[in-house]
């Protein structure tokens, strides 16, 4: 069969023969290279994180070479002369040797550590993306559990690459995952004792921490990135509305040529913003911040952002302990460091769950809702973004005191009563910006848009000339759908069941009112036929 | 000796041995001790003199008329020639404002004027002396790395990893150590200004200060390793670097591949 449609396109198709006679490659390139993707660059942020985890691949491979993952520790004679006699570990000093005696070393370390916040940073800005378009709808309630899996283990990864070089940093940071541990209420102190094999510091956590940065964190992230991608391939992208496009099609380019080309150039484009962040920019100057000796500290010792917003909940706890049958409950490390992150990544985790079961929606959605088409929703991952923001500034409390000249005690108390007012206010504020948007687009799809044109009629009234829009535009500014609230009156529903009564359906109603009781009404037809009987 | 001896239960007998025995050892040590010469003694007597105009002047409203101290101010009393000519010759002193610690600014007083100052402070009680150019030779004397080990063990909490300053409580700071002279660093070791400790010659040695000012110099001179420096404040500027220049450029390049083409 090839060998007709050689002859007939008259190429010769030897090696791709050969190959396909031996994988059935071509029925599988026919089947994908034309499968369609929706083009917008929102979809492009998960990319963005793809992309920088395979530049860490690379370089951490390359870091591998030079690294010596072990505490003993050894006298420093390389190049580096502030350095010089002094006792280190050999973490540190191979760290120290790959930075100015590696030719092009230190680069390498930079865009590793560039890479890895851009990581983070990518993650989270396709978090917000997939939350606030309702993404994470059914059916790809998986993959977002999948994509905090992935952000939580981007974290503790990060963590874990932070604390290697053994430097005066990362030694600090990890006294203080330390005491986080040790905060767990009764296993606490074990588990810090078996985690460092004796008193901190030890001299086996850096090979046990190496083995789990180079190997078992990364194995786990490629392997959930693989599913992950596998179900946005066997899922399929979700698109924004619009017209032509709906549950069941999706409107965009085709994977070859066009996102081939994309995805391709893109993965480049990241690269090389990477390679530039660290060829110009330092990051993590270790030979600045010395060896790891325990009795050292530097002010402003601060972790990467990521972890940022953990620091500054700790920071902004007040001193609350417990002594109880010879055990010491350390609430002030307990609460910021364990409780709190546990409920907040909790909720994000099931966010999608308590939303569909609060709307009754157990629909297949594939077309993303626009922000403000879902207020409080949006509302609330403002909210939840403001008290991380909070919490990140108290993070970085000290360096904020220095350089904007305030009292580190002030933005303490800005950040301990904000971290509970903030969200609240961003959360009205947003809420009141969404209903404002809708209500705009109500308008818009009854009266058209304003043309900037005025008239005046001849009884010297002045009016503004509104231009209809298109039926397309109306379409999607009225495509999306809408949730009732549960009435409560009642206790048969409108199916004429038995309404639950008990505590689960009673808190089912009111976070339904919560949620779905202040909206904008979309424009029904009716209302359509009465404003064009108008004008 | 008869008719002594009758008064040596007078009540006034010991005070009068007493008496003599002070006028007869202090007359010995007078004549025993060689005179100043009388030029020298007298520079500085007048030095002293200006400087207690000055501080008449410009100090005492604060710091008392004999320096003793108010309930604004401490008293100067034994705090030395070196902690004069670190707070004036700074510019710390006299203060802005005295709100929450002084600051650096141009001093207001020109060297000759802070001599007079030191001079007169320390003529009150003995304390810390102004260390002099000779001593304070760093780039022959001291050991950089250790300089760098004692920086990170005694100063870096509070100044920083590399010595740009730090936030302590209530609104107050360490300054950054970048482009002070050896000399001001030297006396701050030595005189503990506002927050800061004391550190006398048996915590860190003469040579060991001047290790650590050896070490400062070499950061403050240093060239940047890894490329623009970011404040060396650790990663709270990375993080912000991140989200402003380095996600601005990707979803600037996301944008610019997801815009369609007309």
């Amino acid at each position: 069969m090839s060998d007709t449609q050689a002859t007939k396109s008259g190429i010769d198709n030897g090696a791709f023969d050969f190959l396909d006679e031996r994988t059935g490659i071509a029925k599988a390139l026919k089947n994908n290279l034309r499968k369609i993707f929706p083009d917008h660059w929102s979809f492009m942020l998960g990319e963005i994180a793809l992309y920088s985890f395979i530049i860490l691949l690379l370089s951490g491979t390359f870091l591998t070479f030079f690294f010596v993952p072990s505490q003993e520790e050894v006298i420093y004679h390389g190049s580096y002369a502030p350095l010089a006699g002094l006792q280190m570990s050999q973490a540190y000093a191979s760290t120290i040797d790959m930075s100015f005696d590696v030719r092009g070393g230190l680069l390498m370390r930079q865009i590793h550590h560039w890479a890895a916040l851009i990581f983070l940073a990518a993650m989270i800005v396709h978090l917000l993306r997939v939350f606030f378009t309702g993404a994470y709808r059914k059916p790809r309630e998986f993959n977002w559990l999948l994509g905090i899996g992935l952000l939580t283990l981007g974290i503790l990864e990060g963590f874990a690459g932070y604390s290697l070089p053994d430097d005066l940093l990362s030694g600090t940071g990890l006294r203080i995952a330390e005491a986080i541990v040790q905060a767990i209420p009764l296993v606490g102190t074990y588990l810090a004792f078996f985690l460092f094999g004796g008193p901190f510091p030890g001299h086996i956590f850096i090979s046990r921490l190496y083995t789990i940065h180079v190997l078992l964190i990364p194995a786990i992230i490629l392997a959930l990135i693989t599913v992950h991608l596998m179900l946005v391939w066997f899922q399929k992208h979700t698109q924004y509305p619009g017209p032509g496009r709906t549950e069941k099609n999706v409107v965009g380019y085709p994977l070859m040529p066009v996102y081939m080309a994309k995805a391709g150039g893109f993965f480049f484009i990241v690269f090389g913003i990477t390679a530039f962040l660290g060829a110009l920019f330092s990051i993590n100057p270790i030979w600045l911040y010395g060896p790891y000796n325990p009795s050292q500290i530097s002010a402003g010792s601060q972790p990467d952002f990521y972890m940022g917003w953990l620091d500054g909940l700790v920071r902004m706890a007040p001193n609350l302990e417990t002594h109880a049958f010879g055990h010491t409950i350390s609430w002030n490390i307990l609460i910021p460091a364990l409780i709190v992150p546990g409920i907040f990544f909790t909720g994000l985790a099931l966010f999608p769950f308590l939303e569909s079961w609060v709307n009754g929606d157990k629909n297949e959605h594939h077309l993303l809702e626009r922000p403000r088409n879902a207020p409080t929703r949006t509302a609330l991952g403002v909210g939840g973004l403001t008290f991380m923001i909070v919490a990140l500034i108290n993070g970085g409390n000290d360096i904020i005191a220095t350089h904007f000249g305030l009292s580190i005690n002030q933005i303490m108390w800005f950040s301990r009563i904000g971290i509970f007012l903030l969200p609240v206010i961003s959360f009205l504020i947003t809420k009141r910006i969404c209903l404002g948007l809708a209500h705009k687009d109500r308008d818009t799809v009854l009266h058209g848009r304003e043309s900037g044109r005025l008239v005046m009629l001849p009884n010297g009234e002045y009016i503004e000339v509104h231009e209809q829009i298109s039926a397309d535009e109306k379409w999607t500014l009225t495509q999306h759908k809408q949730y009732d609230v549960i009435a409560g009156q009642t206790n048969v529903d409108s199916n004429g069941l038995q309404r639950a009564t008990g505590i689960k359906g009673r808190t089912r109603r009111a976070l339904s009112k919560w949620m779905y009781g202040e909206q904008v009404a979309k424009p029904t037809t009716a209302d359509l036929e009465i404003e064009s009987g108008e004008h | 000796m008869k008719r002594l001896s009758k008064y040596r239960r007078h009540p006034l007998a010991a005070a009068l041995v007493i008496g003599l025995g002070l006028l007869l050892v202090g007359s010995i040590y007078a004549f025993a001790t060689p005179a100043a010469p009388a030029e020298a003694s007298n520079a500085r007597n007048q030095a002293v003199q200006e400087g207690r105009q000055m501080f008449l002047k410009g100090c005492s409203s604060c710091h008392g008329l004999n320096a003793e101290g108010t309930k604004i101010a401490p008293s100067l009393i034994g705090v030395g020639a070196a902690s004069v000519d670190f707070q004036v010759g700074t510019g710390r002193m006299p203060m802005a404002d005295a709100s929450v610690q002084a600051m650096a600014k141009t001093p207001q007083y020109s060297p000759t004027e802070t001599m007079a100052l030191a001079e007169y402070i320390a003529s009150l009680a003995p304390g810390p002396a102004i260390p002099s150019q000779e001593s304070l030779n760093y780039s022959r004397d001291g050991n950089l790395a250790q300089g760098g080990a004692l920086f990170r063990t005694n100063c870096a909490m509070c100044h920083n990893f590399a010595g740009q300053g730090g936030a302590l409580s209530q609104g107050k700071y360490a300054a950054s150590l970048m482009g002070v002279p050896p000399q001001k660093i030297y006396e701050a070791m030595i005189t503990g200004p506002q927050s800061m400790p004391v550190f006398g010659d048996r915590s860190l040695t003469p040579l060991q200060k001047l290790s650590i000012i050896k070490w400062l110099k070499n950061a403050e001179n240093e060239k940047a390793q890894g490329g623009i420096a970011l404040g060396k404040v650790g990663p709270v500027t990375e993080g912000l670097l991140v989200w402003t220049l380095g996600l601005g450029l990707l979803i600037g390049a996301a944008v610019w591949l997801g815009a369609k083409s007309k």
